[in-house]
């Protein structure tokens, strides 16, 4: 059979594209590894900045962790916090200018852990900020530790026989646990691994954004993601592992939803 | 007027856009006359009470990263909680103001008056090769205007200001001028004066970052220059001191704060005695008045300073002074002011 040679310009035109990169996403390559959740996560929040048309109003916190160099890849505004720190920034830049856009973009553990104090009284104050809070359940940046999200038994490189319930605690449900704080509006939690999953994602941030126009609150949306370095398994097995064992312990949904409209 | 509270009417008129802050002995006047002003109506300025100090000077970072005026207030154990905060502010060169009112340590000490946090203002207080513009008020008056002063300074170079005051002057009444109400500056000022400021990028110019990483060493390297270069300018044009009978002194002392007060009358009782005597009282820290004490150095026979604390200050002093003449040191601690004929006495001992 002769090989039909396929050009690059047969696949690329107009008529084909399914799909465009938003341009509030930067020409920079992602420091991600391959198979991450982060780069699609940015890509929805772009998007959805992109769609309501708020660049210009629109301030974002990065955190400290793998995505501390989010302001890389964003074109908008943003802040780099200390470790945690995040939801004071995102309190400190709202209460002055009550009229941007403002969302924080954080990892477990400085969500969950080092910044708990901060995450859980911005939530009890009803800040009206978008907060993203992306679940891996390790802490990938500084060499896969346990995270306060690690599940029951799972290993990490200070877990490395598994997570002891009794000698090391438990895992923390950090969503549940603001979704009982009068100051929270909306509190959801979605995944990436999937394309179905992606679209809700991406509509729960649409949500988040567009509820601090209603000033009724905090609105936060918890991610779970992967983490194949972490995990140490190749993109798909992570993915995989995510759907059997993350999602019975962190099911996804709504799990706070304004009752009007 | 209290001086905590001097401070807190100080900001509302000088315009400034908020006060974020956590109530602790001695300064907890601040916050709670703020509240009570009601300055959302006053000027929209924003208050709030944080959940800790740690949140409060990273709502400080925040606001102040969006180009608005935005203080905070504590007193020394909260301080040490507000270094994380301050060395990311120094480190992404953000401007804002801090009140130390200070009260003796180590630890949770004491809530009586102190000078003990010299070292942590004027030497950085976090990690990192970082400066804090370091005002000393005396009075309750300055602890008024130097919210101005602080606020200028800071914006001038992008740099924390930190007011370091004690137990004392917070806590004290005594009559103040106060200004008129200024406006708080739009979002087209500060888009215009602060184009650095996170305020939502617009088509006409690149994103906006605050943030003090920096992974390639080269790069912070130059960096960490840049910041060298700007203290040295503040050291070079900031210098504030007050020099009290210093022109036929034969002795100085060198004090700052309610210590510098208590010196004022120990050079009257000292000049009675006809002890030629005279006061140097540094009104900023940082910079350091170290081209005077060099110059009196030169012609005085020696220095005493005072402090509230173990003897911190002499170090900088004995630094300017560069052996010149002695350099001695007498104080008090754990929240006791000394007298100003206990001073008279440490001048004789040490001194003549």
């Amino acid at each position: 059979m002769a090989e039909q040679k396929v050009k690059t310009e047969d696949i690329v035109n107009e008529e084909n594209k399914v799909f465009e990169r938003t341009p509030l996403l930067t020409d920079n390559v992602f420091h991600y590894c391959p198979g991450c959740g982060h780069g699609v996560v940015h890509r929805l929040i772009m998007e959805v900045v992109e769609e309501l048309d708020i660049q210009d109003k629109t301030i974002g916190i990065a955190p400290v962790g793998c995505s501390v160099l989010a302001y890389n890849y964003m074109d908008i505004d943003m802040q780099e916090a200390a470790h945690g720190r995040a939801p004071a920034l995102a309190t400190g830049i709202k209460r002055t200018m009550p009229d941007k856009y403002v969302f924080t973009y954080q990892g477990d553990g400085d969500l969950a852990a080092i910044g708990t104090a901060e995450t859980i009284h911005a939530c009890n104050r009803g800040e009206n900020i978008a907060i993203i809070f992306i679940n891996n359940g390790i802490y990938g940046m500084t060499g896969g530790q346990m995270a306060p999200t690690t599940l029951e038994n799972m290993k990490s490189s200070t877990s490395p026989y598994g997570r002891n319930l009794k000698s090391m605690g438990n895992p923390l449900k950090m969503t549940e646990l603001v979704a009982e704080l009068p100051g929270t509006h909306y509190v959801t939690r979605q995944a990436v691994h999937k394309p179905a999953n992606v679209r809700k994602t991406k509509k729960a941030i649409k949500k988040a954004f567009e509820n601090q126009k209603l000033e009724k609150g905090t609105s936060l949306v918890e991610i779970v993601s992967n983490c194949n370095s972490g995990w140490k398994m190749t993109p798909n097995d992570s993915n995989k592992w995510l759907e059997e064992n993350m999602l019975p312990f962190y099911p996804l949904g709504d799990i706070k939803v304004p009752e009007d409209k | 007027m209290k001086g905590n509270e001097a401070i807190a009417e100080a900001a509302i008129r000088y315009g400034a856009d908020g006060y974020f802050g956590y109530p602790i002995t001695p300064q907890s006047e601040v916050i709670e006359y703020f509240m009570a002003q009601k300055p959302e109506e006053r000027t929209g300025m924003a208050v709030l009470q944080a959940e800790s100090e740690i949140a409060a000077i990273n709502m400080i970072y925040g606001a102040a990263g969006s180009g608005k005026r935005v203080m905070t207030s504590s007193s020394s154990p909260g301080i040490s909680l507000k270094q994380e905060g301050l060395t990311y502010i120094a480190g992404a060169e953000l401007p804002c103001v801090v009140l130390n009112v200070v009260r003796g340590g180590p630890g949770l000490g004491t809530i009586q008056p102190s000078q003990s946090d010299y070292f942590q203002a004027v030497k950085g207080g976090g990690h990192g090769d970082y400066r804090l513009i370091v005002l000393a008020p005396s009075s309750v008056q300055e602890m008024y205007d130097f919210v101005e002063t602080g606020f200028e300074l800071a914006f001038k170079y992008r740099n924390p200001a930190m007011i370091l005051s004690d137990g004392a002057i917070g806590q004290m009444m005594e009559k103040v001028e106060i200004g008129e109400q200024k406006p708080r500056m739009t979002e087209e000022e500060i888009k215009k004066n602060y184009p650095w400021a996170t305020t939502g990028k617009t088509k006409d110019r690149e994103k906006n970052v605050i943030t003090s990483l920096e992974l390639d060493s080269g790069k912070m390297e130059k960096f960490n220059q840049k910041l060298i270069k700007k203290y040295e300018e503040i050291e070079e044009k900031e210098v504030r001191f007050e020099e009290i009978q210093c022109e036929d002194a034969e002795y100085i002392l060198v004090a700052y704060g309610t210590s510098s007060r208590i010196c004022e009358k120990t050079v009257e009782l000292a000049r009675k005695e006809g002890i030629k005597i005279g006061l140097l009282r540094p009104i900023t820290l940082f910079p350091f008045p170290k081209k005077k004490l060099a110059e009196l150095g030169d012609r005085v026979k020696g220095f005493l300073t005072v402090e509230m604390s173990a003897g911190q200050m002499v170090e900088d002093v004995r630094l300017a002074v560069k052996g010149k003449a002695p350099v001695e040191y007498y104080g008090r601690m754990g929240g006791i002011v000394p007298s100003p004929e206990e001073i008279v006495d440490a001048v004789k001992q040490k001194l003549l």
